[in-house]
């Protein structure tokens, strides 16, 4: 009580603190879980009434877990952690690199388990076996000799003790990458129209427009769905332009995603139009155009004297997918009007030409973008907390001690251990070794 | 044979399995119990068949995928997760009364999977935010903690069943039990391997999230309600740990974490509203 920075330090560095602070995350993290978030003001006035209202202003309750006393909470957790971790962890990396060959001896008596055991063969030859049974069971022994006889010491896994802190560790690491990912990171999303590119996207929330640098264009979107009507799959073929060259294509899937210089882009939602993407080619010159169509209305293509249009539509076998009746027409005269798929292309043969004709669908690709520097220390953090987690739970730091000394009538060996936890699985490796010691001691006799 | 036919017997055997537990509880004859370890070991059989037909069942309607991808799926895989946690238990620690704890758990899952309310038994092809592995691992990880919590929160009533009928030195129904301080490690280790796989869980799902939206957090509510469990067996863990907490006080927290996780898992889906709205269909 005397020295008031010792109390501050102490506060800090206590577990009852720990236990309080999880107590008030679970209690406050359940606040945001039953009131809206990131909901107009409009609506928590009507819900909630203006006083209410105007107090979940003051609190940030709208968007509570980036609110300021939510982030001290966490912040508060991270300095109890760190705290109690300075205090500690001396004191165990202390037990960690400790020379066990400097315990007292007559601590050993008193240590559970122990066993004495007496044999009337020399000192010397019973430390010849005690080495052997040591050694068999897989405990590597030093040695050190004292004024009254001889200590072995064995040990496993001193490290283990380090478990805990390295749990604790994961935490600040995951901290640290929420941290750099919140300062340093974008989340925004765009909708591209097909054919189209951007170089902006827009974020969340405030949609404030974030440059990326180079553009991403969308060159398809294919939609595609079950038997049963249920979406399949959302696939955007997406490509990345700088200066205008293309650097990079990848086809993109929810749960694939392109990454390029950081950005991260998501497939996250798609718009329709109503319209469709028609892709005319004529194969001898190869000159081909893209078309934006409404069904209905009468498109030409100038250069080749081509006109055409979409006159109908009806379901395929296929259950959610549209086969479309086009009209055509060129210099030579009209083509019959033939059927093509959403999706498909096909060939239109005129007297005088041959034309490939594509048709889909026209879309709007929705992408979330993300850039976040700090998901790598998070992921680390994640891993080595699950190996932290394992290392504090399952493994212990088991250490036995082998007395030897030479009595009136014999020799006793006095073999005692200790565990920092799982006592049952510890006493089974040291039954096995005071065991094997009795058994190859009753050789000698 | 089809899978919900299995499924629909195996609801029956862990029925018939809970009965006899906790017949053998209570009139404490070798036999029955026995028996209830014998019905138990042929349920799971017929289950773990089940699910095993469902997953087949799936490929052969075209759009095959493991079968745990929505509230009816989860529910049979947690039954099946409780049971072989709790079989293991019982050869770990021989004793069979734990059962009487712990099936009842896992026939209350299957009877809810085949007669809750809106719950859908249809073998659904996955829509595209569930293609990925990691669901499939964020799934199992989740369930097998579950599963574990839920274990621990049966030893937690065995303890205060114990416990009170001690402290009014009522030696008939209890003296078949394990002692106090038997249960209680049983209760702590459980607890431990529970936390350990939620952990694995939570995180699988932010990976999963982090790959299908670009967060890897989002507090959505179901996101948030599993960290409010992670904090309680965190707190549980220190409190016994660093403060020596044992016995009834960690019983309680074994079963008011136990309450989370129910909360996490249908509360959420039910009461609150969220990106995981898969479950509740
Ligand atoms: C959510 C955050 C935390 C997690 C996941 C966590 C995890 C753990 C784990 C797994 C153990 C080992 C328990 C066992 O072996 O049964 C442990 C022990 C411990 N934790 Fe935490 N912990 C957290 C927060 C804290 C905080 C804030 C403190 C600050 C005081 C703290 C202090 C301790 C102490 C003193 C021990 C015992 C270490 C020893 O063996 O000496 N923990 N923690």
């Amino acid at each position: 009580m005397s020295n008031p920075k010792n109390n501050i330090w102490s506060f800090f560095a206590s577990v009852k603190l720990a236990l309080f602070v999880l107590f008030l995350l679970a209690t406050a993290s359940i606040i945001g879980t039953v009131i809206p978030q990131n909901s107009p003001p409009e609506i928590y006035i009507k819900q909630y009434g203006a006083n209410m209202a105007r107090l979940f202003q003051i609190l940030d309750i709208s968007d509570m877990y980036n609110s300021w006393w939510f982030t001290s909470l966490l912040i508060l957790l991270a300095l109890n952690l760190t705290v109690c971790t300075i205090e500690r962890l001396p004191n165990v990396w202390r037990l960690v690199v400790l020379d066990n060959l400097e315990t007292e001896t007559d601590r050993l008596a008193k240590m559970r388990p122990s066993r004495q055991i007496i044999t009337a063969a020399s000192p010397e030859a019973a430390a010849v076996k005690v080495r052997a049974s040591l050694a068999e069971k897989g405990w590597k022994a030093k040695e050190k000799a004292l004024a009254d006889g001889l200590l072995l010491f064995a040990q496993k896994g001193p490290w283990t003790r380090l478990g805990v802190y390295v749990v604790h560790s994961s935490i600040l690491i995951i901290f640290a990458g929420a941290m750099i990912g919140s300062y340093f990171g974008h989340k925004g999303s765009v909708m591209i129209p097909e054919t189209r590119g951007t170089d902006t996207v827009y974020a969340f929330g405030t949609q404030e427009p974030i440059k990326l640098g180079f553009t991403v264009l969308c060159k398809r979107f294919t939609l595609s769905h079950y038997a049963n009507g249920a979406p399949k799959e959302f696939r955007s073929d997406l490509a990345i332009l700088e200066d205008g060259k293309e650097v990079r294509t990848k086809s993109i899937v929810v749960n694939d995603p392109l990454s390029y210089k950081g950005y991260t882009f998501y497939q996250s939602s798609y718009q329709s139009y109503e319209k469709f993407l028609i892709t005319l080619t004529n194969n001898q010159t190869k000159a081909t155009e893209n078309f934006l169509v409404e069904p209905g209305k009468e498109v030409k293509w100038q250069g080749e004297n081509i006109s055409f249009g979409i006159i109908n539509r009806e379901m395929t076998e296929t259950p959610m997918k549209f086969k479309y009746k086009i009209w055509f027409k060129d210099a030579t005269g009209t083509a019959e009007p033939f059927w093509i798929a959403d999706g498909d292309s096909t060939a239109v043969t005129r007297p005088g030409a041959e034309y490939s004709f594509a048709l889909k669908e026209f879309f709007a690709t929705g992408l979330q973008v993300t850039k976040d520097p700090g998901v790598w220390s998070v992921y680390i953090g994640c891993i080595v907390m699950l190996i932290g987690l394992m290392v504090a739970f399952f493994l212990s730091h088991q250490r036995i001690w082998v007395y030897i000394t030479r009595e009136e009538d014999g020799t006793s060996v006095l073999v005692s251990g200790n565990t920092n936890k799982n006592k049952p699985s510890f006493e089974k490796n040291f039954n096995a070794v005071s065991q094997g010691i009795d058994e190859k001691l009753k050789t000698l006799s | 044979m089809t899978s919900s036919q299995l499924l629909g017997i195996s609801t029956i055997g862990y029925l018939l399995a809970s009965a006899l537990y906790i017949a053998t509880l209570i009139f404490k004859t070798e036999k029955t119990g026995v028996t209830a370890s014998l019905v138990t070991l042929l349920t799971f059989l017929a289950q773990t068949a089940g699910i095993g037909l469902r997953w087949y069942e799936s490929y052969q309607m075209g759009h095959g995928h493991a079968p745990l991808s929505n509230m009816y799926e989860s529910l049979v895989f947690f039954s099946w997760s409780i049971v072989i946690f709790y079989l293991i238990l019982e050869l770990k620690f021989n004793n069979r009364l734990i059962g009487a704890f712990a099936i009842p758990f896992a026939f209350i899952s299957m009877a809810y999977a085949s007669f809750g309310k809106g719950i859908n038994q249809e073998i659904a092809p996955l829509i595209p935010a569930l293609q990925s592995n990691w669901l499939i691992a964020h799934v199992i990880t989740c369930f097998i903690g579950y599963a574990a919590f839920a274990v621990a929160c049966g030893l937690g009533f065995m303890y205060l069943l114990k416990n009170s009928a001690t402290e009014k030195a009522d030696t008939g129904l209890i003296s078949t039990l394990p002692a106090l301080p038997v249960i209680d490690d049983i209760i702590h280790k459980t607890m431990i391997f529970g936390f350990l796989w939620l952990s694995a869980g939570i995180i699988t799902g932010a990976i999963w999230a982090n790959s299908a939206w670009g967060t890897y957090w989002s507090w959505d509510p179901k996101e948030t309600w599993s960290l409010i469990t992670w904090f309680i067996y965190a707190g549980t863990l220190h409190a016994r740990f660093t403060r020596g907490w044992q016995g009834k006080r960690i019983a309680w927290l074994a079963i008011i974490g136990f309450l989370s996780v129910v909360f996490t898992y249908f509360g959420v889906n039910f009461l609150l509203s969220g990106l995981h709205s898969y479950g509740s269909n």
